[in-house]
């Protein structure tokens, strides 16, 4: 489904990424961790092309994101993309926020559109909260309205750029819940968190990143049930964030 | 020193102040929504990273707001005939000048407010699948446009101020309306007081409900 074949990613003359390579298979769930400023939320954004790569190339369902003849925008209406700080169209309502693109990007009917927008709503539990603007809603349900904005446009795979860093957390677990329905589902997600338990409940493969590296690259199983296989980096990573 | 307002009753408010008070309205909108709309493109082109759209905008906008107004109304009133062979009304000529120069000074208020929209917004575009023009026209210009409305429209009461300078090439606006009439009735203290405190009543309501505006856009966020 991705395939992120050896991608490197400059700012200036500082490298983010350094040689990164990856494959998600479709129905894979993949958590990407590591340290603040190990690139992983740079990782995810390159998946898109919301940030640009200087070296190798990524290719979503077969297309590849660097060739100058792929439509990008079209490539990404197919991507979902759920943010750390929601991101959702504060002028616009939640109604409107779940049907825009749908109508504008895809060209969907405002009747379909409005079907789509509320089924997904509805599956996020917020149904009731639909004639509201995002400034009225909770952190934790303007994250739920940003999936299922997502979601709305059909997408064939879901990327989730730390989803609950900038949540309160109490409301953490009403997004880790939607998420965990949507991969138990068989949506392909890739997915940069700290929610370790998250990941041991329904990821396959877990990526540890430090330094702009994949350092590791391995099923749940073994990242978890097998420590002392891991790097000495990934290691005292996960010491520190299991501690608790 | 002796005032008497009393000539000043409603047949000389129509038959001379009535036309320039129209005027001066007409020239202030037009100039505002032109205005608005190029300062809108000029400040998308300021901001789009490409030196040959870069170049021209900020050029245009720096020798714009480097020049006294009343020079440009001067030399556009007087060049365009040159240019097209025939005079050009003074009060079409008015508010084409006044279109063109107002659009510097709009730009840079729409180029801050395109700023003040955070990136995610334009991440949360692209995202979607929109195209960098749906995403501004739908996510950021909007954005941006009521993030900024009072200065927007603290812009245009000083614009409506300056409107009275088309007296440099003769066009009939409010103050000239006052002027002609004081000239007639040899009253011409009376009526630039009385013209003074209207351009007062208007600027300064208009101001008010900017500040309500403000107040109320700050609650929004």
């Amino acid at each position: 489904m991705i395939e992120i074949k050896n991608i490197s990613k400059w700012y200036g003359s500082f490298q983010v990424l350094t040689d990164c390579s990856t494959t998600i298979k479709q129905g894979e769930v993949v958590v990407v961790c590591g340290p603040s400023g190990s690139g992983k939320s740079t990782l995810i954004k390159t998946v898109n092309a919301l940030e640009p790569i200087q070296k190798g190339d990524i290719t979503i369902d077969g297309v590849s994101i660097t060739h100058p003849n792929t439509n990008l925008p079209k490539l990404r209406s197919r991507v979902g993309m759920v943010f750390q700080h929601f991101e959702l169209f504060p002028h616009l309502s939640v109604k409107d926020n779940l049907t825009l693109a749908q109508i504008k990007v895809l060209g969907r009917d405002k009747n379909d559109a409005m079907a789509r927008g509320l089924k997904m709503l509805d599956r996020v539990g917020l149904s009731a909260h639909k004639d509201k603007f995002p400034g009225q809603l909770s952190g934790g349900q303007q994250q739920r309205v940003a999936i299922a904005r997502a979601l709305s446009m059909d997408p064939i795979v879901m990327l989730f750029d730390e989803p609950t860093s900038a949540l309160d957390p109490e409301m953490v677990g009403e997004v880790l819940d939607v998420m965990v329905n949507l991969a138990q589902e068989g949506m392909t997600m890739m997915v940069v968190t700290h929610e370790m338990g998250f990941a041991k409940k329904v990821s396959n493969r877990v990526i540890f990143m430090d330094a702009g590296k994949i350092i590791e690259d391995c099923s749940k199983s073994e990242f978890f049930g097998n420590p002392d296989a891991r790097s000495p980096r990934a290691q005292d990573f996960l010491s520190k964030i299991l501690q608790h | 020193m002796n005032l008497d307002f009393s000539f000043l009753d409603t047949s000389v408010l129509s038959s001379y102040i009535l036309k320039g008070f129209v005027f001066s309205i007409q020239l202030t909108l037009i100039a505002m929504v032109g205005g608005i709309v190029l300062g809108t493109i000029l400040a998308l082109m300021r901001l789009s990273g490409k030196p040959w759209l870069v170049v021209p905008a900020a050029a245009y906008v720096n020798t714009m707001r480097s020049i006294p107004l009343v020079m440009v109304i001067l030399w556009f009133f007087l060049l365009i005939p040159l240019l097209l062979g025939k005079p050009m009304g003074a009060e079409l000529s008015a508010m084409i000048t006044f279109t063109l120069f107002e659009a510097a000074y709009y730009s840079e208020i729409m180029r801050a407010g395109i700023q003040s929209v955070p990136k995610g917004q334009v991440f949360a575009g692209y995202a979607v699948g929109m195209t960098y023009s749906q995403t501004m026209q739908l996510v950021v210009l909007p954005q941006a446009f009521r993030n900024m409305l009072p200065v927007l429209l603290t812009q245009t009461i000083i614009l409506f101020q300056d409107t009275s300078l088309v007296y440099a090439i003769g066009a009939y606006d409010m103050l000239k309306g006052f002027e002609v009439a004081g000239k007639n009735f040899n009253r011409p203290v009376e009526t630039y007081l009385v013209a003074a405190a209207v351009y007062f009543v208007i600027c300064f309501s208009l101001s008010m409900v900017v500040k309500r505006l403000q107040a109320k856009i700050a609650i929004i966020r």
